[in-house]
């Protein structure tokens, strides 16, 4: 009884109308929240005494590379509820998930390596977060390789969600092997995002940030599994009631 | 229909002389991976500097790519052949632990490509200028790591079985989770080369061996139950 809710969450028509009635009430706080990170984090924040202005890029860079993970255990999660239940719509998120980490994973690799050349003098150095965020781009590289071979939906679906699974056990030793390994080649770096010495003019625009992007990340895949499930369920009675509404429209 | 009860271990020990016979029976094939782990290691002397100080700093690099390349060459192969001719679907249905059984198939794969690399290896890493001293250390870590890389790529392997064109995607599905074992590995090769204390990297990579072993069976069953649907 207590899940109905749950099975509910699990029928297209029902998702379809509820991720399209959400997405407002994610976008907006989204816009809102970037617009006042921005101006608090590029106008009103003062330059770092060492970095200088430089360090501004953390406020696009942090939140796309704590995204960049959390869409990842987000897909991996969604992929591990569609195995368990075996739920459509479930899949469908999952699979909307991974263009979308990949997206955050390069913005968060960029957007390091231009941080990079004038703190380092280089565009790319073998520092771990740089190097686990670019072994994370080929995970989500992986599993998008994966889906697109196989040409079968419910069979796509089903290795793809436990390459996920087996990913999201690896990405921690991943993480923590390549730190270990960058330690014993070179000092540590100073790049020392989220330090509790950072003063609140600093930091509120980075939680600012941090907040919208996390919104943006939920409105972004609302709509993109939507449009997933309006893919798989093409055929399906519903889809012309949900959009066909006037004359002449057919699906 | 013959009543005869078939207990795990024999079925696995049956498994195990089944594929090493199909093997040794086609060893040019066998072979291949062994071959192609020698080549690789003599490129990095000719790509390099001929000097001994410059290849012994890159030996571990040269030996430990080389291993998981020629441990990738042979998975391609390792479920194809009998998820084509049905052999799996029977080892699926039998009632004795489906994990277990592709186990002893993944031992398979190790004893045919992990085993011989270990055994070849010295002459590799003689040829990049390692001292005499250093072989223990670096066989223990190759014999950590190839158990692991071993069952690492089984799972990858298969995930893509029922695919046509798979070698590509297997290198990039199994080559990022196989870093950690990249690293330790390396690192392992570096300190015994260098007359060093390895124990910490050599744990670690037995800490991955032990790991990959206790969970890869389980993700292995479930992915080649889902390429046989």
């Amino acid at each position: 009884m207590a899940w109905v809710w749950f099975h509910r969450f699990g029928s297209p028509p029902h998702f379809y109308r509820l991720a399209g009635r959400l997405t407002p009430w994610f976008a907006w706080p989204a816009a809102l929240l970037c617009l006042a990170g921005l101006i608090g984090g590029l106008g009103m924040a003062p330059a770092d005494y060492q970095q200088g202005d430089g360090f501004r890029i953390v406020y696009v860079h942090a939140p796309a590379a704590w995204l960049s993970l959390m869409v990842y255990v987000v897909m991996a999660g969604t992929a591990a509820v569609g195995l368990v239940w075996r739920m459509n719509v479930a899949y469908a998120v999952a699979a909307s998930c991974a263009a979308i980490g990949a997206s955050f994973t390069v913005v968060a690799l960029v957007t390091g390596m231009l941080w990079g050349r004038p703190m380092w003098g280089t565009y790319w150095e073998w520092d771990p977060r740089l190097t686990s965020e670019l072994l994370l781009l080929f995970l989500y590289l992986g599993y998008m390789g994966l889906r697109n071979s196989i040409d079968d939906v419910g069979r796509a679906d089903r290795a793809s969600a436990l390459l996920a699974i087996v990913g999201v056990v690896n990405v921690p030793i991943i993480h923590y092997s390549v730190i270990w390994w960058n330690s014993l080649h070179q000092a540590p770096s100073v790049m020392k995002f989220g330090r509790p010495t950072m003063p609140a003019s600093m930091f509120v625009p980075l939680l600012l940030m941090l907040a919208g992007f996390t919104a943006y990340f939920v409105a972004l895949l609302l709509t993109r599994a939507r449009g997933e499930v309006l893919r798989r369920e093409r055929n399906a009675h519903w889809i012309a009631e949900a959009l066909g509404q006037g004359p002449g429209c057919k699906v | 229909m013959s009543a005869q009860r078939v207990g795990f271990a024999a079925a696995a020990a049956a498994l195990i002389v089944r594929d090493l016979r199909l093997a040794l029976r086609r060893s040019g094939d066998t072979l291949q991976p062994l071959g192609f782990f020698l080549v690789v290691t003599t490129l990095f002397p000719l790509a390099l500097d001929p000097e001994m100080s410059l290849l012994r700093d890159i030996a571990p690099a040269a030996l430990w790519v080389g291993a998981l390349l020629s441990s990738l060459l042979a998975l391609d192969l390792l479920f194809r052949e009998d998820a084509q001719d049905g052999t799996l679907e029977q080892l699926a249905l039998c009632g004795l632990p489906f994990a277990g059984l592709l186990l002893a198939k993944t031992v398979v794969h190790w004893l045919l490509t992990g085993l011989p690399l270990v055994l070849i290896a010295p002459l590799a890493a003689i040829a990049l200028g390692a001292p005499y001293a250093a072989m223990p250390g670096i066989l223990a870590a190759l014999l950590l790591g190839t158990v692991a890389l071993s069952l690492i790529g089984a799972v990858g392997a298969g995930l893509t079985m029922s695919l046509k064109r798979n070698g590509s995607l297997l290198a990039l599905l199994v080559l990022p989770l196989a870093v950690p074992v990249l690293i330790f590995g390396a690192r392992a090769t570096a300190l015994a080369i260098a007359g060093e204390p390895l124990a910490a990297p050599l744990y670690l990579l037995a800490a991955m061996a032990v790991l990959a072993a206790t969970l890869a069976p389980w993700a292995l069953a479930a992915a080649v139950r889902i390429g046989l649907e």
